[in-house]
């Protein structure tokens, strides 16, 4: 019965070729760049092990939850985000076009940070690295200044790269080879999507395991690199005072909520192409912990990465001062070793102090080499890549790292668009004589024409606003309207029901207790939270100056009034169509009460229009 | 008697003077002591790191192997004027006058006029040096960074020009592939849904009830047609 109603629901609905597809592509939607360069710093600067506590809970009470309901929605109404809120009720209908929004501007952005990763990947294939040394300035007569200040890191990420202006303002022009790279970004995001989810069910063998295969590799090198165990010891001590702070919780709840990818359409929409009868509550659990997992094992070999990257520097700098010693105090070559520094500056000093402050030597602390962290684009491209230089053969692991980072991300890329083409398709937009490939490509030249914002030479800046705006408040938003919409306007026993008919049981007490209580209580108290925080810090980013003072310290700037006001509309724009098509609704139904009969909402399938009982 | 003994211990204290002046070597002359050396304004100051370079395979430092220094540097002036000024000046390894050698392996030196009684400029030796840097360094087995001539400023290598494409070669073999596979999948698509479509016009033509739901209307699942089982004409 089920499958003859499947066939008849319009155009046939496209299915998984197999039940792994399914799951890959969820996982892969799921684990994303955040789980590499977001988790291992939360982990870090949170007390280590200690804030695994908050994550699980987290996970369990919020996470979860949140993930089977979207699953389930999905799989029993086959429809798309729009489609599905609609169903559940027209009142709601805002809440989809409010994830196709957030979706679409999120994707924007996304590939922005691909075409950067593409870029570093174009140039791993040189020898040396070209972020290993400053460039020679034009009249060959030293390095240049920009970059002697800084580090040559540094250098060829704000300016070779980005080429990125003082401040927000000032806006500058396109970058042409950072157009190309986001051009080949979405190109390659496009093939993928050509033919919808058969084309990216096969993609997914690939974007959803490789970069598993790159972590391991990663990880048996980096242990086998001096360093290491440092970095994972300082990574995993636990520092269970910071559990009394409540800004850990805070970020442990944000962390799972936005890890998980809810609240963008794209899980319903990848759940909608399930047949019914399947089990969605054993996926649940499987993406959700899998995601987990990930973000663990991903910061374990980040972190092995980074010991031996403290371990470089520290040993670097030991060195310059064993030298500025040596040559200062005309010691035989090699006698001053990193062992017995301590005793001969020891010595040193009893003799002659005045001479040895003279030398200016720089502590040097392993500590806090450590401490040097840093999360998001910082990670990948300033401390990662430098790590990548002192590793031997440092070509191989620059071209795996970016290849594994751009999987990532495409696999996650595939949910976001999917946000936004399924909703589309769902709501009979496309015109009958438009071709699939052809109304995909135009969505994806619409997105791409968007997303040259961030070619610009303050596009690192607005992506910021972007990711810190958009891909915020407005999914926590959703996500509470999404289960309020499913537990009160649905009804909790109606969708028990749905799920006993697609996986053969009633939802036990715990889903219960998490959906009707728990769940949403979470979401709002997360909410205030955030807001609170937002609030009470005035938006300020820094910049990338070189004429500051204090330059290679980055100049914080606060925001402009007219880049406030775009970061406001960047969250009222997508939750606002949540209000707007709840009164539009509402009023329509108010006028039509008054005198119109009022056709049937419902979607039982075995109405028979003939038999009318309002005439 | 008293003028022979006066005499011996007037050069008793002159050798004695000398010899704290030179500070070790009876010819002194050439090596003299380091801080008038150092004092020198055209003066350089040499570092070598004979155990960084070469390990357990380095040579002790010794009075030759400042004698190679010293010839090597009048190789080095010779060469200079030679190439900038036409000119052979036969500069010796007496022109060359080194201060004491540190443990480190360091001293100061500077260059002599073989012709005239004059010290040849620092710029002048500076550029002497950058000419045979390479020789010099060879000399001892030792590199630029292992052979200091402090206050040299090092020579940059220009920038290799082909870089610029290596990154621009691989983008292209990317976008290549990309464009390709996607050429493919688009006609392979449309060559599959004309043969469907085929398939179908022919099925049409048997008889068959569309299941096109594109003619609008609302199906009622009450009144399902079984399709499999219609009689083939």
């Amino acid at each position: 019965m089920a499958d003859s109603e499947d066939a008849k629901s319009g155009d046939e609905r496209p299915k998984w070729d197999n039940k792994v597809q399914y799951l890959l592509t969820c996982i892969g939607f799921a684990v994303g760049l955040g789980n590499v360069w977001r988790f291992p710093y939360l982990c870090q600067v949170y007390g280590g092990g200690a804030f695994l506590i908050p994550y699980l809970i987290a996970l369990v009470f919020e996470g979860l939850p949140l993930l089977y309901l979207e699953l389930a929605i999905g799989q029993r109404l086959r429809l798309g985000s729009i489609g599905v809120w609609n169903s559940i009720s027209p009142y709601l209908g805002g809440v989809g076009v409010a994830s196709m929004i957030v979706s679409f501007l999120v994707a924007v952005y996304y590939n922005t940070i691909l075409a950067w990763v593409l870029w570093y990947f174009f140039h791993s294939f040189q020898n040396p690295l070209p972020w290993s040394e400053c460039p020679v300035n034009e009249d060959l007569t030293g390095y240049v200044q920009e970059c002697l200040d800084s580090t040559p890191v540094n250098y060829f990420w704000y300016r070779q790269t980005l080429n990125v202006t003082p401040n927000i303002e000032t806006n500058g022009s396109l970058q042409w080879w950072l157009v190309l790279c986001l051009i080949t970004a979405w190109c390659i995001v496009y093939i993928c999507f050509i033919r919808g989810i058969e084309t990216i069910g096969k993609a997914v063998y690939v974007t959803a395991t490789f970069p598993y295969l790159v972590l391991t590799i990663f990880l048996v090198r980096a242990l086998t690199l001096p360093g290491a165990t440092d970095g994972l010891i300082y990574l995993f001590t636990p520092d269970w005072n910071l559990l009394l702070n409540p800004r850990v919780w805070l970020d442990a709840a944000t962390q799972i909520f936005f890890s998980l990818s809810l609240a963008f359409g794209g899980l319903i929409a990848f759940s909608s192409y399930n047949p019914q009868k399947n089990n969605c509550e054993r996926d649940a659990v499987l993406v959700g912990c899998i995601n987990s997992a990930t973000s663990l094992y991903a910061s374990i070999s980040i972190f092995a990465i980074l010991g031996f990257k403290a371990t470089s520097n520290y040993n670097t700098c030991v060195q310059g001062n064993i030298i500025a010693l040596t040559n200062g105090f005309d010691v035989a070559d090699q006698n001053i070793t990193v062992d017995n520094f301590d005793s001969w500056l020891d010595n040193l000093n009893k003799t002659d102090p005045a001479k040895v402050s003279y030398l200016n030597l720089t502590e040097c602390n392993l500590q806090t080499f450590l401490d040097e962290s840093a999360s998001g684009t910082g990670l990948a491209f300033i401390v990662f890549t430098e790590a990548v230089i002192s590793m031997p053969g440092s070509q191989v692991w620059a071209v795996l790292f970016f290849v594994m980072l751009f999987s990532l991300g495409l696999s996650s890329m595939f949910g976001n668009m999917e946000g936004v083409l399924a909703p589309l398709h769902d709501l009979n937009l496309v015109p009958k004589w438009m071709p699939k490939e052809l109304f995909t490509g135009c969505i994806f030249v619409l997105s791409c024409l968007v997303s040259l914002i961030f070619t610009m030479d303050s596009g690192n800046y607005w992506l910021e606003i972007f990711n810190n705006y958009v891909g915020s408040v407005s999914l926590l938003i959703i996500a509470f309207f999404e289960i309020i919409g499913v537990v009160f306007f649905h009804g909790m026993g109606r969708f028990s029901d749905d799920i006993e008919f697609m996986t053969g049981r009633r939802p036990n007490l715990f889903w219960k207790a998490c959906w009707m209580c728990i769940s949403p209580l979470l979401l709002l108290v997360v909410f205030v939270a955030y807001i609170i925080v937002q609030v009470q810090t005035t938006p300020t980013y820094p910049t990338w100056n070189p004429d500051y003072v204090d330059f290679p310290v980055t100049d914080v700037q606060p925001y402009p009034t007219w880049v406030f006001v775009i970061c406001v509309l960047l969250v009222a724009i997508p939750v606002g169509p949540i209000p707007i098509v709840a009164l539009y609704r509402l009023i329509n139904r108010k006028l039509r009460r008054t005198g119109r009969t009022d056709t049937s909402r419902t979607s039982n399938p075995y109405a028979n229009e003939g038999f009318n009982m309002d005439t | 008697m008293w003028m022979k003994l006066l005499l011996i211990v007037a050069l008793a204290g002159i050798y004695t003077q000398a010899k704290e002046d030179g500070r070790g070597q009876i010819s002194g002359e050439v090596e003299e002591a380091r801080w008038r050396v150092a004092e020198s304004p055209d003066a350089f100051k040499v570092r070598l790191s004979l155990k960084s370079a070469l390990g357990d395979e380095a040579y002790t430092w010794n009075e030759n192997e400042l004698y190679l220094f010293r010839a090597a540097m009048a190789y080095t002036m010779r060469q200079y004027y030679m190439a900038e000024k036409g000119q052979q000046v036969n500069f010796t390894s007496e022109n060359i006058v080194t201060s004491e050698v540190t443990p480190r392996i360091s001293f100061f030196f500077y260059v002599t006029n073989p012709d005239a009684a004059a010290t040849i400029t620092k710029a002048e030796v500076e550029a002497a040096i950058r000419l045979s840097r390479g020789r010099i360094n060879s000399a001892f087995l030792l590199s630029d960074d292992t052979l200091e001539f402090v206050g040299l400023l090092a020579t940059l290598s220009p920038p290799a020009e082909p870089t610029v494409e290596v990154w621009l070669i691989v983008f292209g073999v990317v976008i290549g592939f990309v464009v390709l596979v996607g050429v493919f999948l688009i006609v392979s698509g449309f060559r599959n849904r004309r043969k469907r479509k085929l398939k179908m016009d022919d099925d049409d033509d048997e008889g068959k009830a569309g299941e096109e739901i594109e003619s609008g209307g609302v199906t009622n699942s009450g009144f399902e047609e079984e399709d499999d089982r219609r009689t083939q004409l």
